[in-house]
């Protein structure tokens, strides 16, 4: 028998996988990866309360993550092509202006 | 039945991500979550969500990753090699924290809800449609102003991502 | 039109506003006639209400009007408002009409000078503040003129900032007043204490109800008030900064002595009459300092080489004057002495100025002399501001100076003495610096021979104006025939109480004859001090430096002021530099600066400790977060 909690389960690995991505990963592109997984695995845990709370609610507001992060992809993307251009790299430690 | 499919899928996401995480040549990673996206796709078809579930499809897998793809060759990523970080220490301290973090949310998690068992979905109206019934009455608003936020992500693109003489 | 009175200080502020906001693109003409018809447009209305004060009776000549209240604190309620009676109506005609002149003068005297719309702004400055000074109803609007003009005085005075002599001098003048200011603003507070208001007419009307004669507090008061007099007019011993003024532009010494700043301290005095009347160790007080300083004045007058010091000695030793007559309980006559005065000394600096102008900035009089052809104008204005403050009949100084001689005599003969004396010393360097500039032998340079020039008519225009007042001036008070002293019967209602306390209620009557040989007296004392002056100084010039061998020893101390400056020096300067630079040293250096540098340092410190977890990189800053994260959720899990 499977039950919220196997969801819920998955969904926090998937989460703290992304979280370790996003915090130890150099490359621009693959901490941008590492974010969707991230927003992925939220989706999972909407999704799986969705199911079990017999609500609606939880897909629609799904739905919403999804245009966000497909903007977010967009916008993110874009950004690193141009810090590209700037710098010639992808290597986030490179770009460390906010300590001057 | 619903067990082996969930613990299958299950394990395919979870040793895709990992591969997504950990993996060196971005192409690779760009790969394996296109198979995390749809083993989620396929996770939200098993809890009733097929609407979602295509839309994962189309958007995430398809779209999304494709855009990746895109700029991993546009900007030859891939034959990139990032040397080691010299800060190994604290890259080993983030990941036992994150790993630690991970243990103290099992408990959590379970202190839930008392699990209920899936409530059948009985209802004769199909998941797609009450969702757009949903979509195009109570939630109207936000879906219009969803527009306006992705209109507004296509131009940031276009500005942030053009050449500058 | 009385009501309008509040538009007499606004004229010249709005001029002080438009030039020194506004002025920075206007031509110089432009500039000039601003700062001078906002002052003529001050005395124009000042004439106009004048002119309805005199139609009124004489006892309702007080009028007050009250524009706005200003502060208002428990009992204290200061409204800016404005009092006009025969002595503030007399104060507003000559500092806004000699104001005016002056300000005409220095279009002329100032052209091509660098800052010239900042000395206009000033100018005009100075004389908003000298007006609030003298029409305020209340003391405390008066203590803000006063600071006012204190102010306007150090900025004028330094007006040449990048001399250092100037600017020592601007500072000098400023530090000295604030002493004066000091015991004035506690007399004030004295007043408040004593009467709950601040207001003359209320003071006044409650003074001899509330106040016993001759009683420790007015005595106190009127001796604080007094000490910010001898600041602002220049008495011993606060007398020091009005020679060292000189180092201004010309018509900024002609404003100061004539019509603003310096009358300060005798109108302040004349105004509180009353108070003084009350109490009989001030009122000596005021008459001794003031016959002191008229002697002591004069003597230092006699040994100057400068043309604008002799007239500066000349300034202090003629408040003296007036502070012995308001001390000898003449207050209308030290008031009518005031009036004459500003005609002739701003008539004398104008001259001077003019001089100045015409030698190339040269002040030295032993560096000139024979100036009289080459100097039509000048010269004869000169001439009569001189005959006037010497003295001589029928010029202004003649009667002004006979009365307070006389009332002198009719309270005590020292002070009659007193300003005999100086008056015979006044005549002799008042002429002394007219024959040595104009008369004689020319001692000019020969370079500067070559540009002497009559001044331009925008300067000799005002100085005209003035010897003509200088002439006539005196005529509104002919002290002879009873019924034609119009000033004094003008002026009676303002001094009618403390007169009546003074005579003890029985008006005086003194013989006709005994005023016709003063006069005789004074006007042979001028003409000794003419004859004398010019003996030695036209006839046998070497006389005059025989005299300064004989007198080797004597003249050496008078010359250089009696070492004034130099123990003042001695006594509270260095002493108080000393203690200053203890206070610098330790007090602000090490436990100021030091609490402050310890605040900077230990923070500092802790943010070089802290600067490591700043490496700029937003995953490290992720990284934080999740360890936040993990803390929250630790606690909750373990708890």
């Amino acid at each position: 028998m499977i039950t919220l909690q196997h969801y819920l389960f998955l969904a926090a690995a998937l989460f703290i996988l992304g979280a370790v991505g996003v915090m130890f990963r150099r490359n621009l592109i693959v901490i941008l990866m590492s974010l969707e997984l991230m927003l992925n695995a939220v989706n999972l845990t909407f999704i799986a309360f969705s199911r079990y709370l017999g609500s609606i609610e939880g897909q629609i507001f799904v739905l919403f993550i999804m245009i966000v992060a497909a903007a977010e992809v967009a916008v993110g993307l874009a950004i690193a092509v141009a810090v590209y251009r700037q710098r010639g790299t992808v290597d986030i430690n490179q770009v460390n202006l906010m300590k001057w | 039945m619903e067990a082996v499919i969930f613990y299958a899928l299950a394990a395919i996401i979870l040793i895709s991500a990992i591969c997504v995480v950990f993996l060196r040549r971005p192409m690779h990673n760009v790969l394996f979550m296109i198979i995390v996206m749809v083993g989620l796709a396929a996770m939200f078809i098993l809890l009733h969500a097929e609407f979602i579930g295509m839309v994962q499809l189309v958007v995430y897998a398809g779209a999304v990753m494709v855009l990746f793809l895109f700029v991993i060759m546009l900007l030859n990523l891939d034959q990139i090699r990032l040397p080691n970080d010299p800060r190994q220490a604290r890259t080993w301290i983030g990941v036992s924290a994150a790993l630690i973090l991970l243990f103290f949310l099992f408990p959590v998690l379970r202190s839930f809800i008392p699990a209920v068992s899936a409530p059948s979905s009985a209802s004769d109206v199909s998941n797609t449609e009450l969702i757009a019934r949903e979509l195009f009455t109570t939630y109207l608003l936000p879906f219009e102003v969803a527009s306006v936020l992705l209109l507004a992500a296509i131009i940031g693109t276009v500005l942030l991502a053009r050449k500058r003489s | 039109m009385i009501e309008l009175v509040w538009l007499i200080p606004v004229f010249p502020f709005i001029g002080f506003l438009i030039n020194g906001l506004f002025g920075r693109n206007f031509p110089e003409k432009v500039i000039g006639w601003i700062g001078a018809l906002s002052v003529g447009a001050s005395f124009v209305l000042t004439v106009g209400i004048f002119l309805q004060l005199l139609g009124m009776p004489p006892e309702a000549r007080a009028v007050q009007k009250v524009v706005y209240t200003w502060m208002l604190s428990g009992d204290l309620n200061v409204p800016i408002a404005f009092l006009v009676d025969p002595l503030s109506i007399i104060m507003l005609l000559v500092v806004s009409g000699v104001g005016c002149l002056i300000h005409i003068y220095s279009i002329g005297y100032m052209h091509g000078e660098l800052g010239f719309r900042r000395f206009f702004a000033y100018l005009n400055l100075f004389v908003f503040n000298m007006l609030i000074l003298v029409s305020a109803n209340n003391f405390l609007l008066m203590f803000v003129g006063w600071e006012g003009v204190g102010l306007c005085s150090y900025l004028l005075i330094g007006y040449y900032y990048e001399k250092q002599s100037a600017a020592d001098a601007g500072k000098k003048a400023f530090v000295v007043n604030r002493i004066g200011d000091f015991g004035f603003l506690i007399g004030i507070f004295l007043i408040f204490v004593t009467f709950g208001t601040l207001n003359y007419t209320d003071v006044f009307a409650a003074a001899t109800g509330k106040l016993e004669q001759g009683g420790l507090i007015v005595t106190m008061i009127t001796l604080l008030l007094f000490v910010g007099a001898t600041g602002k007019s220049a008495q011993i011993p606060l007398y020091t900064w009005l020679p060292d003024a000189m180092e201004g532009p010309t018509p900024v010494s002609a404003l100061i002595h004539a019509a603003t700043m310096v009358t300060a301290g005798v109108y302040m005095v004349a105004r509180c009459s009353l108070l003084y009347a009350m109490a009989p160790v001030s009122i000596t007080v005021v008459a001794v300092v003031g016959g002191a300083t008229a002697l002591f004045a004069a003597t230092m007058g006699i040994t100057q080489y400068d043309i604008k010091r002799v007239l500066a000695y000349s300034t202090i030793s003629q408040l003296g004057y007036m502070f012995m007559a308001l001390g000898v309980g003449a207050f209308a006559s030290g008031i009518f002495h005031l009036m004459t005065h500003a005609f002739f000394k701003a008539l004398l600096f104008l001259a001077a100025g003019s001089v100045m102008h015409a030698m190339s900035g040269e002040l030295d009089m032993r560096k000139m002399g024979a100036l009289k052809s080459k100097l039509p104008y000048t010269h004869g204005t000169y001439l009569f501001g001189t005959l006037a403050i010497a003295g001589i009949f029928p010029f202004a100084g003649f009667f002004s100076k006979d009365e307070i001689l006389f009332y002198s005599l009719l309270r005590h003969p020292a002070f009659w003495i007193l300003g005999a004396v100086a008056a015979i010393m006044t005549s002799f360097y008042m002429f002394r610096s007219l024959y040595m500039t104009f008369y004689g032998e020319s001692h000019v340079d020969h370079e500067t021979a070559h540009h002497v020039h009559e001044s331009p008519p925008l300067m000799t225009g005002p100085l005209v104006i003035l010897a003509f007042l200088s002439l006539v001036g005196g005529l509104v008070g002919i002290p002879i025939i009873h019924g034609w002293h119009h000033f004094g019967d003008f002026l009676a209602p303002v001094f009618a109480s403390a007169k009546n306390i003074l005579d003890h209620g029985h008006a005086e009557h003194h013989s006709l004859a005994l005023e016709l040989v003063l006069m005789a007296v004074s006007l042979g004392i001028a003409f000794f001090g003419l004859f004398l002056a010019r003996y030695m100084y036209v006839t046998k010039p070497s006389v005059s430096e025989k005299m300064v061998e004989t007198f080797g020893p004597v003249h050496t101390l008078v010359y250089n002021k009696y070492w004034m400056d130099e123990l003042y020096d001695v006594l509270f300067v260095n002493s108080i530099v000393k203690f200053s630079r203890l206070l610098w040293k330790y007090v602000d250096e090490g436990i100021i600066d030091g609490i402050v540098n310890g605040v900077a340092s230990v923070t500092r410190n802790i943010g070089t400790g802290l600067r490591w977890l700043q490496t700029g990189l937003v995953k490290d800053y992720a990284f934080s977060v999740l360890l936040g994260v993990l803390a929250i959720i630790g606690y909750l899990v373990l708890k």
